[in-house]
């Protein structure tokens, strides 16, 4: 018989493995159910090497600026002063023929000059925006990457290959992977978490939940979305007229009858949801702390530019620090409204502003704390815009594109300081040093001390890789 | 996972992965678990069983079916092309390449070579070196082989001859008959998903019969939840849901289909006819409503209204998507492999991935954009009315068709008078109050009365006939009205009636080419015809195109070996907990040989001869001694077979997530019997569509009976699907889903603790109980053990029960406000009548009772 590893093969060693683990844990958990105080002081050992892990671990874990919609290169990260020349005039056929157009289909193509001036920052006199004078600040501490692209082209599918890898439903997110390959080490919070926050614009491009699904992984390893507002997690809280402590008492009696049940049983999967509910109940806790920041100082407070609760994507950098102080493996914001087909001029800059001083000071922060150098910070879209101008949708912006994006990342191993690859002289296409969606999972999990060649399940036959099965590239060059 | 190497410290960090929250580094390495040895090498070896599955994980990737991708001219697939290469001499390993490759020291030379992250073990080294010294013999793959039907003595069940017979060559006993209270239980969630009745279970238990069990099995397949139960499984694989997929996720009408299907099963229509309905029920010969409601599996697909969509490269997605779907639910294939190369473990091409994508190029759609109604879906009852409001329609247009004459004469003085003095139609003048639709309309009938009567366009003709007969004139106004009046009749009875997506043939197929590497921008690919696989049997047709209704007929044919192994395979999942061959997507090459080959030829031969008869089926299975078994496993048999790939027992596994809310609404009495209808909303968490747009869109949750309907006719939205179907693993239906995951996480807690519906559920069982047995609090626990868990409490839950509902009773005593806020959740009326402080203290009992284990287990 062959020996096959799957996900759904867990359970059985699990069950061997449970056999003798069982009543150990249940003892020592059920105890400190109702106090999370005491469980907090119970700090876990680390917890040695994973497996998953062949290579030197430089990331423990991963923070991922994702900016929903699209932002444009040429207004933000990738100066074209070959662009302004063109402006206006139109786009030399030699570099669309043939190429994937969203919008602008059937459309006369023109040049659209940037928008913005850019200037240059840092020690190393890095031309970016003037619409990010705080990203600005720190870019010494940042890899600015200018030849990214993807296959896609629209939102839905582009948004499904950033995360997956695969333009087709239903394969495992990259926070999936990553908290299968390596766990957690939150006690009471999920592994991988997703917070959502919406620019203050126009009618934002839609998201689905399978950007964070687990597809053919194991439930546990999905996203789990904290909200900035309202019900952090949902079902989080208790009906209305339960205490925390009748729930407590519930959750108690539930675990003593299915600890009794086992004894008749014995069926492995018992000890398991026992362990469930303590973590859900743990939870119930946890989250509230999590997103209780009264305990930050102002200055803090100031340096996010953020007022608590108030559900922005400054908030959200805010707690994506705190998560990964809490041990959450893998933490993805969204900032949606990035779509510019149309006021491009107007909307941009207000989209930069909500956005750049917290992603600067979330680097600043975790710099600070000492957790720069072990956390791997990464800001995308999910695809570029064009160099051409759209004016079909009212005040002039770009399409979505797909030969040209640009991206940063920051800390864990990333040379900081650096500009790598570029695009030709209209911004039209990455031609140096160009990375793909699969080259930036493969650098990813690199730094996380995976292997991503290696790294694999069984699925429909073929040894699935988050990196697919044309071969991915570690982009070396970004690497200290 | 392969980092094969590492076979027991992986399973050990996986598992720690999971429950790194709650274990300690200590208790973890103490309980390293086991992987069970390798079983010896067999004497014979055999090619199906032992060596393809090596051959083709290992090896097919560079030497298999993909020219493109094979290495050194050599392919290990076919053994005449690989004693070609000279690959291997039969019967002399010693003068083998292949051995002397894998036992190769020179990692220059050792193959699988390292860089490909594949490694034999020493078993499998030793397997390839038995096979090719008993002379490298070839079979063609099982999955692709006619099944044969062993033999069986009538009067036994063939299942348990079979599963014994499989039992006694590997040293396994059945195990014992589990109690009735379990069998009713079991039987009950396998067959209608819902919980028996305690007096159900009563009567079964005491039923001294011989045939009770059988009874029993009779009387839940005529049960019309049956039909329920049984469209759970197909709907997953047909990926049903209410809404398009992509971007927008906007809604469409298709839940006509979930019934037919519901329908389907409890009618037992046979399985044949259930396939062609659903692939060509359009085309049949007896095609009807019924039948052309069957093919909206056509329309089951992703689509998407994003503006900027290329409809070139959806009609890729749609083409493949519709692949990937046939493949996954009728042929237990990965066809999807062969979008961009052919498959690289199984024969199939390029050409018939494309091929199989052609027969569905005749079905009317929009590949982008712009929403469609469906076809109106009507009783027989509600046709008659339509037929009559036809007529009606027919009637008056043919009383204003008398008149059509002297209107004409009337507008065409109208139209010169209009010219003549220079008119602007009044929607026109400067203080019109018109909308725009009408100013619109009328700027066309202006721009058309400007030209020449012989000049005018059809359009235009059409335009100012109607707004001259609309608004212009003063005659005939009883037959225009009359008109009006009946379509208007026609149009509002026919808005409430139900409609479904459906399949509708175009005479003009759209072009299907094969798309190199599945780049649909690359059109240098050669033009296919619908064509079945080529390395299937299948019939020969001369003269004529291929249509979607061949297809159909050869997924049912009796030479198909792959339809019949695929579906019984699944439906024993359902009543086993795995299929007999594991991979229930995979029947090829990388699947799971299964572990009794037998038993599923004999299924699937049965399932043929039988008609397609799924009942007969399911009662096959479900009486058998096998399925009966107990599934509590002593320390030997577990050690034996950790899997239970050899049924010496049966197996304990949480039930599906629709059926989880169905148990807790049932046992509360809560639960609305109705079968079909519309996809409801029970309550969701506030702002979980917060990310949906164009059109941002706000869930209202239903109130009545739609709030306490069965879980599978919850509104399934495929980028959002409801919070507490997706905690119980429920999938997106994005994909064609075979086999669900079942997984063991806090969001189930946190939703069976917390979701309004389980809480409202808990109040509902509490009032239950207290209306239904008044007295003392043990006769009350008793009654509520009975209804939840259908047996008697035993003495220790007994007790923490006890003490957990003084506990509440003396909290809310003291805070009735807190009581009275607990009884109040959901749309269920509060009780009269009842003691507020006592309701809420047994609505925590009852809460702890559909919390757990046992409750949303099916052992």
């Amino acid at each position: 018989m062959k020996t096959r590893l799957d996900p759904t093969d867990l359970s059985v060693h699990r069950r061997a493995f449970l056999g003798r683990a069982a009543q150990g844990v249940g003892a020592v958990a059920l105890a400190s159910l109702l106090d999370s105080s005491l469980l907090r002081a119970q700090a876990r050992p680390p917890r040695g090497t994973s497996p998953a892990l062949t290579l030197p671990q430089k990331a423990k874990r991963v923070i991922w600026l994702t900016m929903a919609g699209g932002p444009s290169q040429l207004e933000t990260f990738d100066p074209k002063p070959g662009l302004t020349r063109a402006g206006g005039r139109p786009m030399p056929e030699s570099f669309t023929h043939g190429q994937q157009l969203a919008q602008l289909q059937g459309q006369e193509l023109v040049c659209l000059a940037p928008m913005f001036p850019f200037r240059t920052y840092g020690e190393n006199g890095t031309e970016i925006s003037e619409l990010f004078p705080h990203i600005g600040s720190v870019i010494d501490e940042i890899c600015l990457v200018r030849s990214m692209t993807t296959e896609a082209i629209n939102h839905d599918p582009a948004h499904m290959f950033m995360n997956t890898g695969s333009q087709i439903a239903g394969r495992p997110s990259m926070g999936a992977w990553v908290t299968y390959g390596l766990g957690s080490e939150a006690e009471n919070l999920p592994g991988f978490v997703v917070m959502v926050s919406t620019g203050k614009g126009r009618s934002p491009q839609p998201i689905a939940a399978r950007q964070w699904g687990g597809g053919f992984l194991p439930g546990r390893f999905q996203g789990v979305p904290v909200r900035g507002l309202g019900e952090a997690v949902h079902y989080l809280g208790n009906p209305r007229g339960v205490s925390r402590e009748q729930q407590g008492a519930d959750v108690a009696a539930i675990n003593a009858l299915n600890t009794r049940h086992d004894a008749v049983v014995h069926d492995p999967e018992i000890a398991v949801r026992i362990a469930q509910y303590e973590m859900a109940f743990r939870m119930q806790a946890g989250v509230p702390e999590l997103t209780d920041v009264r305990d930050e100082s102002r200055k803090t407070l100031e340096l996010y530019g953020c007022r608590p609760g108030d559900g922005s994507f400054a908030s959200n950098c805010l707690l994506a620090r705190r998560m990964a102080e809490r041990g959450v493996r893998f933490i993805q914001l969204y900032h949606r409204d990035w779509d510019h087909h149309s006021l491009l001029r107007e909307e941009l800059p207000l989209r930069a502003r909500e956005v750049d001083q917290a992603c600067a000071a979330l680097i600043t922060d975790l710099k600070r704390r000492g957790m720069l150098e072990e956390t791997l910070i990464v800001w995308t879209g999910e695809f570029g815009r064009t160099p051409m101008s759209q004016s079909n949708k009212g005040p002039v912006g770009r399409d979505h594109h797909n030969k040209s994006m640009s991206m940063w990342l920051a800390g864990a191993g990333i040379k900081p300081g650096l500009v790598y690859g570029a695009t030709d002289e209209l911004g039209y296409a990455a031609v140096e040093n160009v990375c793909t969606v699969h080259d930036l999972h493969a650098t990813m999990l690199h730094q996380l001390g995976i292997d991503h060649d290696a790294f694999s399940v069984k699925f429909q036959g073929l040894d699935a890789k988050l990196t697919g099965v044309e071969g991915a590239k570690v982009i070396q060059g970004i690497l200290v | 996972m392969i980092f094969r190497n590492k076979l027991r410290t992986m399973w050990y960090s996986r598992l720690f992965a999971s429950f790194a929250i709650w274990l300690s580094v200590a208790t973890a390495k103490a309980a390293e678990p086991e992987v069970n040895a390798d079983p010896a090498v067999p004497a014979r070896v055999d090619f199906n069983r032992d060596v393809r599955p090596i051959l083709s994980d290992n090896c097919f990737l560079c030497h298999g079916p993909d020219k493109n991708r094979r290495k050194g001219d050599l392919r290990l697939d076919l053994r005449d092309e690989a004693l070609k290469a000279e690959a291997f001499v039969p019967g002399k390993p010693d003068e083998s390449e292949l051995v002397a490759r894998i036992l190769s020291e020179d990692p220059d030379e050792l193959m699988p070579p390292s860089k490909s992250n594949k490694k034999l073990d020493a078993r499998q080294k030793a397997i390839l070196k038995r096979w090719v010294q008993q002379g490298a013999e070839y079979q063609q793959h099982w999955s692709y082989e006619k099944p044969a039907k062993a033999a069986a003595p009538s009067d036994q069940n063939a299942v348990d001859v079979l599963v014994r017979r499989r039992l006694a060559e590997v040293g396994l006993k059945p195990s014992i008959e589990a109690d009735r209270r379990t069998l009713i239980r079991r039987l009950s969630s396998d067959l209608t998903g819902l919980p028996p009745a305690p007096e159900e279970v009563k009567a079964f238990v005491e039923d001294t019969a011989p045939d009770a069990y059988e009874h029993l099995v009779d009387r839940l397949l005529a049960d019309p939840h049956y039909g329920e139960r049984m469209a759970i499984g197909w709907l997953d694989v047909v990926r049903f849901a209410d809404t398009i997929g992509y971007h927008s996720d906007n809604p469409r009408n298709v839940w006509p289909y979930r019934d037919w299907v519901i329908k389907s099963f409890n009618a037992n229509k046979p399985f044949d006819r259930f396939t062609l309905e659903q692939i060509a029920g359009d085309l049949l010969p007896d095609a009807n409503t019924e039948s052309r409601v069957g093919s909206a599996f056509n329309r089951l697909l992703l689509s998407t209204e994003e503006g900027g969509a290329q409809p070139k490269d959806y009609e890729a997605r749609m083409l493949t998507d519709r692949v990937r779907a046939v493949g996954t639910a009728w042929l237990g294939q990965t066809i999807g492999c062969a979008q961009c190369h052919d498959h690289k473990f199984d024969p199939i091409t390029m050409r018939d991935f494309y091929s199989l994508g052609a027969f569905f190029a005749d079905i009317q759609e929009p590949v982008i954009g712009s929403r469609e109604e469906g076809m109106i879906v009507a009783s027989a009852e509600e046709q008659k009315t339509l037929a009559k409001l036809d007529a009606a329609v027919a009637e008056a247009k043919k009383r204003l068709e008398a008149a059509a004459p002297r209107l004409d004469v009337a507008q065409a003085q109208w139209e010169s008078d209009v010219l003549r003095y220079a008119v602007t139609l009044p929607e026109l003048a400067g203080d019109s109050k018109s909308t725009p639709a009408d100013k619109s309309a009328a700027r066309v009938v202006q721009a058309a009365l400007k030209k020449d009567a012989k000049t005018r366009n059809p359009r235009e003709r059409e335009a100012l006939q109607s707004y001259f007969r609309k608004k212009a004139t003063p005659l005939f106004v009883v037959e225009r009205d009359g008109v009006a009046r009946a379509e208007q009749e026609r149009r509002n009875f026919a808005a409430g009636l139900p409609k479904c997506l459906v399949s509708v043939h175009s005479a003009a197929p759209r072009t299907v080419r094969i798309l190199p590497r599945g780049n649909w921008m690359n059109e240098t690919g050669e033009v296919v015809k619908p064509a079945l696989p080529h390395f299937l049997p299948r019939p020969e047709v001369a003269g004529r195109d291929l249509t979607r209704l061949d297809l159909a007929r050869w997924l049912v044919s009796r030479d198909n070996p792959l339809t019949a192994r695929t579906v019984m395979n699944r439906i024993w999942k359902q009543f086993f907990g795995a299929g007999l061959s594991k991979q229930l997507d995979d029947l090829g090459a990388q699947g799971e040989p299964p572990a009794n080959p037998v038993l599923l030829d004999w299924l699937a031969c049965e399932f043929m001869e039988s008609g397609w008869d799924i009942k007969h089926m399911v009662r096959t299975i479900v009486t058998s001694a096998t399925y009966r078994q107990t599934s509590g496993a002593t320390p030997e048999l577990l050690a034996a077979d950790p899997l239970n790939r050899e049924l010496a027992r049966q197996s304990a596994f949480r039930v599906d997530a629709e059926l989880v809310r169905d148990n807790a609404l049932a046992v509360s009495g809560l639960l609305a019997a109705q079968v079909g209808g519309p996809s409801v909303k029970p309550y969701q968490p506030d702002g979980y569509w917060d990310n949906l747009n164009f059109p941002q869109r706000r869930y209202v949750a239903d109130s009545g009976d739609a709030q306490h309907r069965r879980g599978l006719y919850t509104w399934w939205q495929r980028s959002f699907l409801h919070p507490s179907l997706l905690a119980f693993d429920a999938p997106s239906r994005e994909e064609s889903c075979a086999e669900r995951n079942r997984s063991n996480i806090p969001q189930q807690a946190l939703v069976l603790l917390n979701d309004p519906t389980y809480v409202e559920a808990a109040r509902a069982f509490a009032a239950r109980v207290l209306r239904e047995c008044s007295g003392r609090p043990e006769d009350r626990l008793k009654r509520a053990w009975q209804l939840a868990l259908q047996r008697d409490p035993r003495p220790s839950e007994r007790e923490t029960v006890r003490k957990l509902l003084d506990k509440h009773l003396a909290d809310y005593r003291a805070n009735p406000a807190a009581a009275r806020a607990l009884i109040s959740i959901g749309v269920a009326p509060t009780p009269q009548g009842l003691d507020a402080a006592e309701l809420a203290a047994w609505t925590h009992v009852a809460r702890v009772l559909l919390n757990l284990h046992e409750t949303v287990t099916r052992s």
